[in-house]
């Protein structure tokens, strides 16, 4: 019986604790165009390679990207794509970014532990041995690992980029906020147990444990695009919808042409249905 | 109706021998013959786009089984990586199998208003819609235990909240539970046990699916009309005229089905599914699937978590009780105005109720503040308003419908199916009409 009543309060605490979040804030994201938006639209390539690159130089430093390997990178679609490559592995821009990767791995001959150049087959290295190291390293909070964080939040490219750009806010007179944290008005949360103004007037947002992440220049452009926070924050958001989504390019260029054969042959199917229902009344 | 007498005639000398011991070939041909009334509409070829559904479930659902890793630790990468990276065309169907199921859901649910319109329950075809009933419930479990196997965070507390549900039943709750969860809590056993069945209900489906067709084909197709098929002239054979007219209508549906593939492949799914499953972290809102909402909504409706999961199962039951319920002698709603009317508006709170199950039970249904308190809600919460929709859901089965019997009153109905009914003459003009019935 004291499972059963364990289980009911667990199924009960998970209904009655819905409400507990319904307070959770934010500001309307930002309104950004992609090039990606439409039924129509693509990923820009050169917007990818700013993105990836702002992706090595900044965030992998503390996040981890596990299900993107370098292959990927030149996959079709992908921010290194090249027709003269059909296989991603012999791209050489691919290679060469794999083999500046040191990899963990054991001698196939001593079985001793050594360090070998990454391959295009190796996944995008952990900055962390294991998520409480990475904890350890960033005052308790465990940055997200990248690869689907496009899609696992409301908003997806927009969400990534408001929050990119809006990290580090000056907070409203006020609000305090807690040391190793930063004001964000789009990161979701609710501010009001840390707000000493006007109870009906808490400010929209939440802390986020990221510092700051983007500064004019943190990065050089390849194509000599100015390297604005703006300009990072879009270019990286793209990137990560890329990496959440590689398979839009060509998922969007299939779909084309199965509305296209779907219209056609509904036609024909009408068309079928009409003659040999004509001679009939119904 | 009319007898229908197999017109198959073996053309080979293999045919009569076939048939003399297996006449699988004369069980078909008597299917494609099958008399089906002349004046059906669109909303009949929901039963082959359903067939088509689940077709298409099963051959997805197995190549995904065959890439797919059952397991707490693997099951969250082997569909996201594996499957919708590295797979060859992995992404297309994983899109299909996931956004199938909601395509599966939109066409019962159509086909179970078109019965209810259309009075198709009625006898005498108790049984058709019993075996109708039991698939829809098999079906949301399947639904149900589909969900869980991508391993992400919504997978993980819906199968924690309902799977907890059971526990509210006394004595056998508590080991109904473990024995479901495989241990103490929802673990890497519990996705097991889960793609083992999730695995297994389908062919299930498909076995009752059959009763149901064997079922259809005792009384013959109900009609719009709801009268009986009195004469051949009433009917054409299924085949070409309805296969082609189902093909179309197949044909159309897959055409939005597209649409959610390629062009919104997410929009029906939760944005937290894309995290993987931890015990330690609840998600802001715990939601089901849009299918599921209504009953989700007439569950949370009740205070009392036992009181609320037995509602969750009479909603269910109420609509296996149908065709004892309602006592009219006419079938079809279109010759009954107040049951039709009465009928739509329980359509309109089944949504609501569908609302209800989205939103936070203490959320506001207009601006404003939450209103006065009453008994435990504000009357301007959803809490109330699910309360009141789930009252109209039971009303109408348990009052509405049976009392109508007695005291609506009817449109005349017309004495025969053919000739006075028909929306659409035939462009050819009368005697070429006769042709139909004869023709192979």
């Amino acid at each position: 019986m004291r499972l059963l009543s364990l289980a009911a309060a667990a199924g009960a605490a998970v209904l009655a604790a819905a409400p507990a979040f319904a307070a959770s804030t934010q500001a309307p994201l930002k309104d950004v165009r992609w090039s990606f938006e439409s039924p129509i639209g693509f990923y820009d390539q050169e917007q990818l390679q700013r993105g990836y690159k702002v992706y090595k130089e900044v965030c992998s430093a503390c996040h981890a990207m596990s299900m993107v390997a370098f292959r990927n990178l030149g996959d079709k679609g992908g921010p290194f794509y090249d027709p003269n490559y059909k296989n991603p592995n012999d791209n050489p821009v691919v290679k060469t970014l794999a083999r500046d990767v040191q990899y963990p791995d054991i001698d196939s001959d001593t079985g001793e532990a050594i360090h070998r150049p990454g391959t295009t087959a190796d996944y995008f290295p952990n900055p962390f041995p294991n998520p409480v190291a990475a904890r350890a390293a960033n005052g308790g909070a465990l940055p997200p690992d990248m690869s689907l964080l496009e899609a696992a939040r409301e908003g997806g490219a927009r969400y990534i980029y408001s929050v990119v750009t809006g990290d580090g806010t000056t907070p409203p007179a006020g609000l305090t906020v807690p040391t190793g944290k930063y004001y964000d008005p789009w990161m979701a949360g609710d501010l009001t147990g840390n707000w000493k103004g006007d109870p009906k007037n808490v400010p929209v947002g939440g802390f986020i444990a990221m510092p700051p992440p983007l500064t004019a220049n943190r990065v050089t452009f390849d194509d000599g695009t100015p390297a604005t926070i703006d300009q990072e924050a879009k270019d990286v958001a793209a990137f990560l919808t890329w990496a959440a989504d590689p398979k839009m390019d060509e998922r969007k260029e299939l779909g084309i042409e199965v509305m296209i054969f779907l219209v056609v042959f509904s036609g024909l199917l009408y068309a079928s249905y009409r003659s040999i229902w004509r001679k009939v009344g119904h | 109706m009319e007898e229908h007498i197999s017109t198959y005639q073996p053309k080979s000398a293999f045919e009569r021998w076939l048939d003399a011991r297996l006449p699988i070939v004369r069980f078909s041909a008597d299917l494609m013959e099958f008399p089906t009334p002349r004046n059906l509409n669109y909303w009949w070829t929901f039963g082959g786009i359903l067939a088509f559904c689940l077709g298409i479930q099963i051959v997805t659902g197995i190549v995904l089984a065959m890439h797919y890793d059952p397991s707490g630790a693997g099951a969250f990468l082997s569909v996201q990586r594996t499957i919708m990276r590295d797979v060859n065309y992995g992404w297309l169907v994983r899109s299909i199998h996931a956004n199938g199921a909601s395509m599966f859901f939109l066409a019962v649910y159509i086909h179970i208003a078109r019965g209810m319109y259309y009075g198709s329950y009625k006898a005498p075809r108790e049984v058709l819609w019993l075996l109708g009933c039991v698939i829809y419930v098999l079906m949301m479990a399947t639904a149900f235990m589909g969900y869980v196997l991508p391993w992400g965070q919504m997978s993980f507390w819906g199968a924690k909240v309902i799977t907890s549900l059971l526990g509210a039943f006394p004595v056998i709750g508590d080991p109904i539970t473990k024995l479901l969860w495989g241990g103490f809590a929802v673990d890497s056993p519990t996705l097991n046990r889960f793609f083992s069945l999730h695995y297994l209900l389908p062919f299930i489906i498909a076995a009752v699916v059959a009763l149901h067709i064997w079922a259809l084909h005792v009384p013959g197709n109900n009609n719009p009309t709801g009268v009986n098929v009195k004469s051949k002239a009433d009917t054409v054979p299924f085949h070409p005229y309805y296969t082609v007219k189902d093909m179309f209508a197949v044909s159309v549906f897959v055409i939005v089905f597209a649409i959610f593939i390629f062009y919104l492949p997410d929009a029906l799914q939760k944005t937290d599914n894309n995290i993987e499953a931890n015990p330690l972290v609840t998600p802001a809102h715990i939601v089901p699937e849009w299918y599921l909402l209504p009953f989700y909504a007439i569950l949370r409706a009740i205070p009392d978590k036992l009181t609320g999961v037995l509602a969750l199962a009479a909603a269910l039951g109420s609509l296996f009780a149908l065709p004892w319920i309602d006592t009219s002698k006419v079938r079809s709603k279109r010759y009954r105005p107040m049951a039709r009317n009465l009928w739509l508006i329980w359509v309109v709170g089944v949504f609501i109720l569908g609302w209800c199950g989205s939103q936070e039970p203490d959320g506001h249904v207009f601006p404003g503040g939450a209103g006065p308190v009453f008994i435990d809600y504000g009357i301007n919460t959803v809490t109330w308003l699910s309360r009141i929709a789930a009252i109209y859901y039971f009303a109408w089965f348990w009052a509405i419908t049976p009392l109508l019997g007695f005291f609506e009153t009817t449109l005349p109905v017309p004495d025969s199916l053919a000739t006075p009914v028909l929306s659409h003459p035939a462009t050819v003009p009368a005697g070429a009409a006769a042709a139909p019935q004869t023709k192979g």
